[in-house]
């Protein structure tokens, strides 16, 4: 992993850079001690790190613009940060940057049922936006498994999705309005209460840019009325490409499920040792949720029954009550936590079409054999978004290289079948140089030049999503880069004493130049675990929330509450 | 995937008989323009075209997931693809629906699909004005039955509301909306499959205002459109309208006479006079913060209204900055419809 070299004439003048930060900010909203900006040194993507040379926490939209004025009059580069829950390192700052965390911008402003809308501060969390309106009978669709600890900010950012985007559509589909800060401070209200643009389609770029065209502050959001029932039908089949075939059948039925979750066996049978929900010992699984009144759920469950049966299930049981539907979700939410009992391991994030699931899947077995590491399988179905999960141990020498070239197969893989190389997580640094599978550069160019008018000086975000070597011209003064090798900015002396420090057996790899580094190492705003957030292994985020891994928790992400270091314990999630 | 200039009723015949659909029921503009011509699936995507269905299936840019188009340089770029969800990079499909070839010329066009419902069936209340027929379509959408669409025609005084599915749940949930929108006026529900095509196309090509001069398509929280238009109420404006999208979407319309009515005591002489006087009021009305914003297009006048006013809603310094330098990025030179979209 190559990251620019850090502009030294900015980190030169960090003292003046911070003295300016601080006219415009509350004393306990500037971070500078280098104690104190490691709780920002890395996001979910825990591999890879380094400590920025500030955090800033603005309270207002007002403050933000007051930032990013001073960061681009020094030019300075900016690393937007919502709660720091992304896989794909869309939040890791460079030694040369600011981090804009917008945790403390989490206020209601405005709820309008007759509307249908919400307008919310942009640090808000996710799930806190279906619990300010879910008295009334209402939630806000998009439910990334981090929903716990991510903020609307990054899920705008990212264009989250979720288990429940097959029937309502990812975060750029329930995105009505923004306020933007631009680099260069200028505040730019977008779209609001009503529907779709007058002229461009602003939102729709804004949305998925990871933090690149400007620092989101507010957004007006869509609710729905929360539907009047909803009930799985669990089933299980004897080989993986049945079940794809399955999902398949289901989606050209004319039914609209509300999720089709996939499992395959290794993923089966770690969650039941883990969470005992009572699977059946079976090659695939699927869990299917239809919504509305009982009769409604009878006709479409009914319809998806005879489809499955057509495939020669081995189990198929459809929940009878409420006890009976939990224990059929039980499996899949802890599915990633189990899967961190097994080891290290790395979650991908491709999507394809449905109709090439049969065909993928069997691929991916192949290569499994091929590159001898174990995988196993647990998605979104229903839309073609995998995250299939590389097993590999990160004290094996060569076996997270191994794993990566493994990972980049798959998603090679999935942009052959017509798919891509991130259907939910994001590009961030993590794909970053994989983007010329899926883009030609004139394609890339394109994405650039959109850029180019929003922060023609590359300072939000930089030397993340394009490849390097694309960008290079762009990122003015930023031309070279060297590794970063994962654990950002140690020295080799550190890395060597720290390897040094794991032979002995200590068993600390944090902090490693190797694959183990910091897996177990989750930020989380709140001191939440990550969120539950379902981690890039290494280790497992996922396993640190569940299997006892270390926790720290990022000072001050949450308004300012301070949370401490927790530590780090051993690695590897509870092995 | 197809290509551009593919005619949108091949489209359309292709989908149905593979039991699929466009889900954003894209209009027809001929009927209310009174023109002919063939409407491409390049020419819906540029507009964003978008019928009664996006309250609950979202616009065209929803369903948009890739495009392929050549820029003003004559660089051939590609964005999306054939996936449903995909964050790889930036969103240039969404950029592009909508953008009225002022970025590009679309060569091809990728849309997920929704499978064609088994069953149709349309709620009517009937002897609806003002109030009333906002408030119940506000309350069918704040309801859990999956109203596929939600529109009031004050000509008729009707609120047709649309639901869609397998015949078991639409018979449910029709009763179910039948019971909620109990109150003055008589609900009426519509289960023939004829029938409610005739009527939600009549909504979707605003077949009502097709002999009126001058048309305007306006976008504001529906809340907003329910207290009233401060043109209207100001200066009694006398117009028709049809209501889509849960009071979401006004299509107004003017005859010349009531064109040439608007504001005499400010001296519109004339029709064109009368309609350029109504198009500031209402642009500047969607301008203002107090109200929500919104947008207000002329979207049927005479080439000497269309001459002098803005046709789209005049943006924001901020954003009309951006506008520019994303056009001089796209098309330095200024050849891909210039003049149109500020």
């Amino acid at each position: 992993m190559d990251m620019p070299v850090p502009n030294a004439a900015v980190i030169a003048k960090k003292e003046h850079v911070v003295a300016r930060l601080a006219e415009v900010l509350p004393e306990s909203a500037v971070i500078q001690d280098p104690a104190e900006t490691r709780a920002y040194e890395c996001d979910a993507l825990a591999a890879y790190r380094c400590p920025p040379m500030a955090a800033v926490l603005p309270g207002s939209t007002a403050e933000v613009a007051a930032v990013l004025r001073i960061c681009h009059e020094e030019g300075v580069p900016v690393v937007p940060r919502g709660s720091g829950t992304s896989l794909a390192g869309g939040a890791m700052p460079t030694a040369d940057s600011v981090i804009l965390g917008v945790a403390r911008l989490n206020r209601v402003l405005e709820v309008d049922y007759d509307n249908r809308i919400i307008r919310v501060e942009a640090g808000r969390t996710n799930l806190s936006v279906t619990g300010a309106v879910e008295a009334e009978g209402f939630f806000y669709a998009p439910d990334p498994s981090s929903q716990l600890a991510c903020a609307i900010a990054g899920n705008i950012a990212m264009n989250s999705g979720g288990a429940h985007c097959l029937k309502y559509g990812v975060t750029t589909n329930n995105l009505l309005g923004v306020t933007l800060v631009a680099m260069d401070g200028t505040v730019v209200e977008i779209g609001g209460a009503y529907m779709d643009a007058g002229g461009y389609d602003w939102l729709g770029v804004i949305c998925g840019s990871e933090g690149q065209l400007g620092v989101v502050t507010e957004a007006t959001l869509r609710i729905l009325p929360r539907p009047e029932g909803a009930r799985p039908v669990l089933m299980g089949f004897d080989s993986s490409e049945v079940a794809g075939a399955c999902v398949a059948d289901i989606i050209k039925a004319g039914v609209l499920p509300v999720a089709i979750e996939f499992m395959d066996r290794p993923c089966i049978r770690a969650t039941e040792a883990f969470a005992g929900a009572g699977y059946p010992d079976c090659e695939a699984l699927l869990i299917v949720e239809v919504e509305g009144s009982p009769a409604e759920i009878d006709e479409q469950l009914g319809l998806i029954k005879q489809i499955a049966r057509r495939h020669d299930p081995v189990e198929l049981r459809e929940s009878g009550s409420e006890a009976e539907s939990a224990a059929i979700w039980k499996g899949r939410k802890s599915a990633f936590g189990a899967m961190g009992q097994l080891g290290d391991y790395m979650c991908l994030d491709g999507t394809i079409p449905v109709s090439a699931l049969p065909h993928v899947l069997r691929r991916i077995g192949e290569m499994s054999a091929e590159f001898g590491l174990g995988v196993a399988n647990v998605f979104h179905a229903g839309d073609g978004n995998m995250h299939p999960l590389i097993l590999f141990d990160a004290n094996t020498p060569g076996d997270l290289e191994r794993c990566e070239a493994f990972g980049a197969a798959i998603l090679k893989l999935c942009v052959e079948v017509g798919g891509c190389l991130t259907g939910e997580h994001g590009v961030g640094i993590e794909k970053r140089d994989l983007m010329g599978v899926q883009f030609d550069p004139v394609d890339l160019e394109a994405q650039m030049r959109v850029k180019d008018v929003f922060d023609p000086g590359w300072l939000l975000n930089p030397a993340k999503v394009f490849p390097l070597e694309a960008s290079a011209g762009r990122r003015a003064g930023q031309v070279a880069f060297r590794p970063l090798l994962p654990c950002g900015q140690f020295t080799p002396e550190d890395i060597w004493s720290q390897k040094k420090h794991d032979e002995t057996g200590d068993g600390d790899r944090a902090g490693r130049g190797g694959g183990g580094c910091g897996g177990a190492v989750a930020h989380s705003g709140r001191g939440h675990a990550a969120g539950g957030s379902p981690g890039r292994g290494r280790g497992a985020v996922g396993g640190a929330a569940v299997g006892g891994g270390a926790l720290r928790a990022g000072r001050a992400d949450a308004g300012g509450a301070r949370g401490h270091a927790a530590g780090r314990g051993r690695a590897g999630a509870g092995r | 995937m197809v290509r551009a200039g593919t005619p949108l009723e091949e489209v359309e015949r292709v989908l149905a008989g593979e039991g699929q659909r466009l889900a954003f029921e894209p209009m027809d503009h001929r009927v209310l323009l009174g023109d002919s011509g063939v409407p491409t699936i390049g020419g819906v995507v540029a507009s964003n075209v978008s019928g009664p269905r996006r309250v609950q299936a979202g616009a065209c840019r929803d369903s948009l997931i890739g495009v392929r188009f050549v820029d003003g340089r004559g660089a051939v770029i590609r964005n999306g693809g054939r996936v449903m969800k995909n964050v790889t990079g930036y969103d240039l499909v969404k950029l592009m629906a909508g953008s009225r070839g002022t970025l590009g010329v679309l060569s091809e066009v990728a849309f997920k699909l929704l499978p064609v419902p088994e069953s149709v069936a349309t709620v009517t209340l009937h002897g609806a004005e003002g109030a009333r027929a906002f408030e119940a379509m506000t309350r069918a959408m704040k309801s859990p039955f999956g109203v596929s669409g939600a529109a009031w025609l004050p000509g008729t005084g009707e609120v047709h509301l649309r639901l869609e599915g397998f015949a078991g749940s639409v018979a449910y949930r029709a009763g179910r909306l039948r019971a909620l929108l109990a109150g003055p006026g008589e609900v009426t529900v519509e289960t023939g499959a004829e029938a409610n095509a005739r009527l939600w196309r009549a909504i979707r090509d605003v077949e009502a205002l097709a002999g009126h001069a001058f048309v305007w398509r306006v976008s504001m929280a529906p809340g907003a459109m329910r207290a009233g238009l401060r043109a209207d109420l100001d200066r009694t404006a006398r117009f028709d309208r049809v209501v889509d999208w849960a009071g979401g979407l006004c299509w107004i319309g003017m005859t010349e006479a009531q064109a040439a009515d608007y504001v005499p005591r400010f001296g519109a002489a004339d029709a064109v006079a009368g309609a350029i006087r109504f198009h500031r009021d209402l642009q500047a009305e969607m301008a203002d913060p107090e109200l929500g914003g919104g947008h207000a297009t002329l979207v049927k006048g005479p080439e000497a209204l269309r001459a002098a006013v803005p046709v789209f809603q005049p943006e924001p310094a901020p954003l009309a900055a951006l506008a520019r330098g994303l056009r001089a990025q796209f098309d330095p030179r200024g050849i891909l419809n210039p003049g149109l979209m500020g």
